[in-house]
């Protein structure tokens, strides 16, 4: 089919940042997920674990604990504060100062039929603080009696009459009617050198029967008495911290994270066989984590942890799923499910996203040419040309780089800036006057002749904007029929500069006639939401991939699914396709070769051939090693449209250069590993 | 494990004069567990008050009426229900009432009614279900979650059904039982209710005991009357004795146990008068009991107590099923022997507690004849150990084909008889403990030690002796261990004695180098070749092999020495018909000896040669290892070179895909 020049790419120093806090809506099925520098993300789980939303973090914004309230997300900080969360417009909605010190906890009612929502904060002064949730805001109601020593966690009694909170050596419970403390629980500090250290409750876990079950500083989790006071039970299960609980809905379940990267399972067992006298048996270990367990959420099939080790891990329990099915397959999920690489396919440049600054670098070349599986001598290095701190202590939501090379743009959720660059000279400079609509952006996205800007807003809408030198013009606004306020999180402006595609988290595809300036068509909603749009730039065929690794492909001339979609959808996708746990986030064609769709997820990257038979179920997927083996008679009859290449790992941007090459940036899992703080000495043999 | 406990008597019967039946219609729960209601075959029904052995009320019908069927207690009227004369609108067969259910009626031509119903109309018409010639072998009544079934099961020209009538909607299902072998009919039946499954358990003559498993809710039922066939499962063949199985029952106590009663115990004979409770899943015997007095095949089972009648008494028998587990199960004998096996073993062994050594002789052949030798195994065991503490108190008794030949079953070890080594070696039949050290599993590093001495200094008087008992015995075998008589005959030689083999004859026309000659005759290496395989642990052995003296230490390294260099080359040429052992045992002998006894060897002349050689050896293999560290080294290198290289942080590749 063909050779490509490929340049590889492994000096992109991408760095997650270590999760926090976890706190996952039953209801809708999502989790959010807190990391350390302050940015929030919202998963999925009943779409393919697809990571829908991303609020970008801000300096000094340290997220301890979240927590739903209904569809409302509450987070609650070192830095004191209180912050709601603007769903839609992915930003903090507002923030309310609790007055208490460095928040360490935070915890609502899971249902309440009053309707108003008490909220709770623990704060390090040691006062537990009772917010009413409004309807647009939140408002403090009272302190419950304040005890001395920091309140390190809180959970209510689903009764919501009684809160157990965790403290320095201690648990309390309180009376939420009186505000009075009715229990003192003493727990037991570490043994040895650790006696005289204060042992911190670092999580709390209150049962409809009354059981509380503790986990801290010492390593154990206890089972308490909450009518009497009594302490249970007590598991040693680490020589580090507990540092989280999460407990079954059914409450039949438990788990608990650690500081050795393991999370211990207990189940609610009898150990008679008349199910009389249940008791709290460990039952299993999961090691999933180099690192801290920082968060963790039992969910009905699984077991959902993540920790300093940056990786969200889905562990499904296998007594409640179907085995060997997709369901059951453990999930890791490393990278965020968009790209953070922009690449200039004319200039041969690469950008790359951090939170708090852009690197520009211009790609290496080389002269001559080799043989499949050459390595050719590399003529120029690679050069990073700009490093730009952003302003502000807003992170950086998105960022794009125009195609020639000659614009760049970048948004935080309260700035956007756009720069001139001179490549040859490498000088940048920023212009000045941008129209007011252009606030900010949740995605950007420049035309391929690079005379226009793209930029996604508020209620699902697109603000379009002339660049001309040396100012930047507001043109208009795109807005779609259906009035939907979820973020546009993709854009694609096509080849042709007539179509732009967008696509919006309730899953709606849109594409607007830039000719006409008005909406084309709207694409038939699909279930699962879009990971890439693409529009192929001779045939104006759109092709959608969605978080179940679906294809579509929709004709804008027709206004309706071409055959080959139809085709594809007929025969169903082969069963391994589907079973990629990682979704495609790039989709881009072969000017070369029409017929040639090319995509990406963090494994592999794809080159689907529109004019080649689909795999049959029973096809071998991938099948290029024995393509390779087999002489060139023998290819034909093996040939299939889907030609996956999983030669580079750990893909973090897969594009066509205007030369035809291959432009692919790995981030090794390795590196990151290696630049993750040690983790807790851990005695081996022989060491 | 499941535990019969002392029984005590509830009450004294009045069996028919044939002794054919006890004289119990029925043994039925009354209000708990302490109550129950006794229903006798003439015209009395009593009370009883369990623990206290005593009749609380008894109850007697008119003289010249008598009870067809037994009484039973309805806990929710707290009335009792009987059956005087068989008869309401139609012949009885019997009236069931359980807790929770309704009292029920089921007349012998298969209908059942609602003892409430049948009262309110007495009149009503009765249907017949069963068919001409057909007639009920046993009923009874379950009262599940939702439902309420009467089961009974009949008999038809050798042919049994189970009908199963569910009440309140009535249906009516009809089962077909497998057919056993022609002429059997089940002697007992019992029902229990699980998992929203009726089980049904009968047993048949020849002690074959089946499961049927029918579902609550049942198969949609076909208007025609058509019986379904029954799949069934065997659960158990139980032990029969001589001839089948007559008066017999069998209950399900629980998941796992039944209790069987009119059974032979499977370790006393074949008297069929005992009360065993099985455990169906291991299938082993859990308890058993032996019942005096005649056994009428009945036996019901109320709150962990079982109620048998037999001889002139009804007794109870308090039991305890705990859950099994295979541990416990397998604590009592899985199969069994029968008596008459039993009484040859025994008599066997009062043969060799007497006899002169010719009939023993005889019955040990005769035992060895039979094919179920490995069933004997324990038997065989207490066999072997008499005739070994007979020879040790009598000099002049030996019997040492017998004992080979017992030894030769492979059914012994040494921890059975654990002085027939010893007494081998006593006796000098180093044939007998080349087999003792061949199939013992279990010798003690004391006894190998012992052996290794008394073969290392063996003299070749002694070593003729041992030919002589070859050549007048022969083993089972033609060729035992490398060792025919042919070939002893062709190889007499030992390196003590001075002889000449032929083998030895061979090399010496060759010359070889003298580490090359084997420092010992054949027959002793063989000896010492069986000692050189059996299992040892360093630290037990160690202590006993300081008891050698330097002597036969060299001389014991300079066989291994003269094996290792044999093993090096390239083949072996005694290999051939020998039990030979590995490289790794004769180095690990090696090791352990020169560990014993190095000071000692170091300080004798003659040792100084053959540890000079060793160090040689040694370092010959240090060399060799290290060559082959080198090879792997490269072979590594080799494996590097196709695996991926190294990418750094940029390169420029071109890929083909295809």
């Amino acid at each position: 089919m063909g050779e490509f020049k490929v340049h590889r790419v492994r000096f992109f120093d991408y760095m997650p940042a270590a999760i926090r806090a976890m706190a996952f809506n039953r209801r809708t099925e999502r989790l959010a997920l807190a990391r350390a520098d302050g940015a929030l993300e919202i998963f999925n789980f009943a779409d393919n674990y697809f990571q829908e939303k991303v609020i970008p973090g801000q300096d000094g914004r340290a997220v301890e604990a979240l927590c739903w309230v209904g569809r409302r997300l509450f987070s609650a900080g070192l830095n004191g504060e209180i912050t709601e969360y603007d769903l839609e417009n992915l930003r903090p909605r507002y923030t309310v100062e609790a007055y208490g010190g460095p928040i360490w906890t935070i915890s609502a009612v899971a249902y309440s039929l009053s309707g108003c929502v008490p909220c709770q904060v623990g704060c390090e002064d040691g006062t537990v603080k009772m917010f009413e949730v409004l309807e647009d805001r939140i408002q403090f109601q009272r302190n419950l009696d304040r005890q001395k020593g920091r309140i390190i966690s809180l959970c209510w009694h689903p009764s919501a009459s009684l809160i157990a909170a965790g403290m320095m050596d201690m648990i309390r419970i309180f009376d939420v009617e009186t505000g009075r403390a009715t229990h003192r629980l003493l727990v037991e500090r570490g043994v040895g050198a650790s006696k005289s250290k204060e042992v911190v409750v670092w999580s709390i876990a209150f049962l409809s029967d009354h059981t509380i079950i503790s986990g801290d500083s010492a390593g154990k989790v206890q089972i308490w008495d909450g009518l009497t006071g009594t302490l249970a039970r007590t598991h040693l299960v680490t020589k580090w911290d507990v540092l989280a609980l999460s407990v079954s809905q059914d409450e039949s379940s438990l788990v608990a994270g650690t500081s050795e990267g393991t999370v211990v399972q207990f189940q609610f067992l009898s150990s008679t066989l008349d199910g009389q006298n249940k008791d709290w048996v460990r039952t299993r270990t999961f090691k999933n984590h180099s690192h801290d367990v920082r968060a963790l959420v039992h969910t009905e099939t699984a077991v959902v942890s993540g920790g300093m080790d940056t990786q969200l891990v889905v562990r499904p329990l296998l007594d409640k799923v179907e085995k060997n099915t997709q369901e059951s397959a453990m999930r890791k999920m490393a990278f965020p499910h968009r790209s953070l690489v922009c690449c200039a396919k004319k200039a041969g440049l690469l950008l790359f996203q951090f939170p708090d600054h852009l690197e520009l670098w211009r790609l290496g070349e080389s002269d001559g040419h080799g043989n499949p599986g050459d390595s050719l001598p590399v003529k120029r290095k690679p050069e990073k040309l700009i490093q730009l701190k952003r302003k502000g202590e807003d992170h950086i939501c998105c960022s794009a780089l125009s195609p020639c090379g000659g614009w760049l743009a970048y948004s935080t959720v309260t700035s956007f800036r756009l720069y001139r660059l001179q490549n040859n000279t490498i000088s940048i400079t920023k212009v000045s006057k941008l129209p007011k609509d252009l606030r900010s952006a949740h995605q950007l996205c420049f035309s391929t002749d690079s005379s226009r800007l793209f930029a996604s807003s508020i209620n699902s809408s697109v603000v379009v904007v002339a660049l001309n030198q040396p100012e930047c013009k507001y043109l208009h606004t795109l807005k779609p029929k259906s009035g939907s306020r979820e973020p546009v999180h993709l854009l694609f402006a096509s080849e042709d500069g007539k179509w732009l595609a967008t696509a919006n988290t309730a899953c709606e595809v849109q594409v607007y006639n830039l000719d006409k300036i008005k909406l084309h068509c709207t694409v038939p909603v699909y279930g699962s939401c879009p990971t890439a749009i693409a529009i192929h730039p001779t045939s104006s065929n759109l092709v959608v991939v969605h978080a179940d690794q679906q294809i579509f492909e929709y004709s804008l001339v027709q206004k309706e699914y071409t055959e080959w979609s139809r085709r594809l959808q007929k025969q169903g996708l082969h069963s391994l396709w589907l079973e990629r746990d990682t979704p495609i986030t790039h989709v881009t064609f072969n000017p070369k070769h029409p017929a040639h769709i090319i995509l990406h997820d963090m494994f592999m990257f794809c080159v689907i051939d529109q004019s080649l038979p689909l795999p049959e179920a029973k096809t071998r997927l991938f099948n290029q090693m024995i393509l390779r083996s087999l002489p060139e008679p023998m290819r034909i009859l093996h040939r299939h449209a889907f030609k996956m290449c999983k030669t580079f790992q750990n893909l973090m941007c897969v594009r066509l250069l205007e030369d035809h090459s291959l432009v692919v940036v790995e981030r090794p899992l390795l590196d990151i590993m290696s630049q993750l703080p040690a983790p807790v000495r851990q005695k081996r043999f022989a060491t | 494990m499941a535990a019969l406990y002392e029984g005590y008597t509830l009450c004294g019967l009045a069996p028919a004069q044939n002794q054919s039946n006890s004289g119990v219609l029925g043994v039925e729960a009354e209000r708990d567990s302490d109550h129950v209601v006794v229903t006798d075959s003439t015209r009395s029904v009593t009370l009883y008050k369990v623990s206290d052995q005593k009749p609380l009320s008894s109850w007697t019908v008119k003289q010249g009426q008598t009870l067809t069927c037994s009484a039973v207690y309805n806990p929710q009227t707290k009335e009792y229900v009987a059956v005087s004369d068989g008869k309401v609108s139609a012949d009885v067969w019997r009236v069931h009432c359980v807790a929770g259910g309704e009292p029920v009626v089921l007349f012998k031509r298969g209908a059942v009614r609602l003892l409430d119903a049948l009262l309110s109309a007495p009149q009503q018409p009765i249907e017949e279900v069963l068919a001409q010639e057909e007639s009920i072998r046993w009923s009874t009544n379950i009262v599940t979650e939702s439902q309420q079934f009467a089961i009974f099961t009949t008999e038809q020209k050798g042919d049994h059904f189970l009908y199963l009538q569910r009440l309140n909607p009535n249906t009516l299902q009809r089962y077909r039982l497998e057919r056993e072998e022609p002429g059997l009919s089940p002697l007992s039946f019992s029902a229990s209710y699980r998992d929203k499954h009726i089980r049904l358990l009968y047993l048949y003559p020849n002690g074959h005991v089946y499961q049927s498993v029918v579902s609550e809710r049942g198969l949609v039922t076909d208007e025609g009357g058509q019986a379904f066939p029954l799949p069934r499962s065997l659960l158990l063949s139980l032990p029969v004795g001589e001839g089948l199985l007559e008066a017999a029952s069998a209950q399900a106590l629980d998941e796992a146990h039944i209790a069987v009663v009119g059974v032979p115990h499977p370790s006393a004979g074949s008297g069929k008068d005992f009360l065993c409770i099985w455990n169906t899943n291991f299938q082993t015997l859990q308890a058993g009991k032996e019942i005096a007095g005649k056994i009428y095949g009945q036996l019901w089972s109320f709150w962990n107590k079982l109620f048998i009648p037999h001889g002139k008494t009804l007794s109870v028998i308090p039991y305890e099923c705990p859950k099994s587990s295979l541990a416990s199960a397998l604590g009592k004998m899985r199969q069994v022997k029968t008596e008459g096996e039993l009484e040859q073993i025994c008599s066997t062994a009062t043969t060799f507690d007497t006899a002169p050594v010719e009939e023993v002789q005889r019955e040990v052949d005769l035992l060895l004849s039979r094919t179920d030798i490995q069933d004997l195994q324990p038997s065989l065991g207490q066999l072997a150990s008499t005739l070994v503490s007979r020879t040790l108190q009598d000099p002049a008794f030996y019997t040492p084909s017998s004992l080979a030949q017992l030894v030769h079953t492979r059914c012994l070890c040494h921890s059975v008889c654990p002085d027939l080594v010893l007494l081998a070696l006593e006796r000098k039949d180093y044939f007998l403990c080349q087999l003792c050290l061949q199939f013992f599993p279990d010798i003690p590093e004391a006894i190998t030690c012992a052996c290794l001495k008394a073969f290392i200094s063996l003299e070749p008087d002694g070593v003729s002796f041992m030919e002589t008992l070859i050549a007048r015995e022969r083993g089972p075998d033609g060729l035992l261990n490398g060792f025919s008589p042919t070939s002893a005959a062709e190889y007499r030689s030992d390196g003590l004695g001075g002889g000449g083999t032929r083998a030895q004859q061979d090399e010496e026309m060759t010359s070889p180098p003298p580490e090359q000659i084997c420092p010992v005759g054949l027959h002793k290496a063989v000896l010492l070749n069986e000692v050189l395989q059996t299992a040892y642990s360093d630290s037990f052995l160690l202590p006993h092999l300081k008891d050698l003296s330097s002597q036969q230490v060299v001389l014991f390294l300079q066989y291994l020495q003269f094996l290792y260099l044999k093993y090096s080359q390239d083949a072996f040429p005694q290999t051939h018909g020998l039990r030979s052992p590995s490289l790794s045992q004769i180095l690990d002998w090696v090791c352990v000896l020169l560990d014993a006894h190095f000071t000692v060897l170091v300080m004798t002349p003659e040792a100084k040669g053959l540890l000079v050689n060793l160090h040689s050896f040694v370092k010959s293999q240090v060399r060799l290892v290290s060559e082959l560290g080198k090879i792997e080294g490269s072979l590594q290198e080799l494996n590097k070179m196709t695996a991926k290289k190294d990418v750094g942080q940029y390169s420029i590749e071109i890929i083909e895909l295809f």
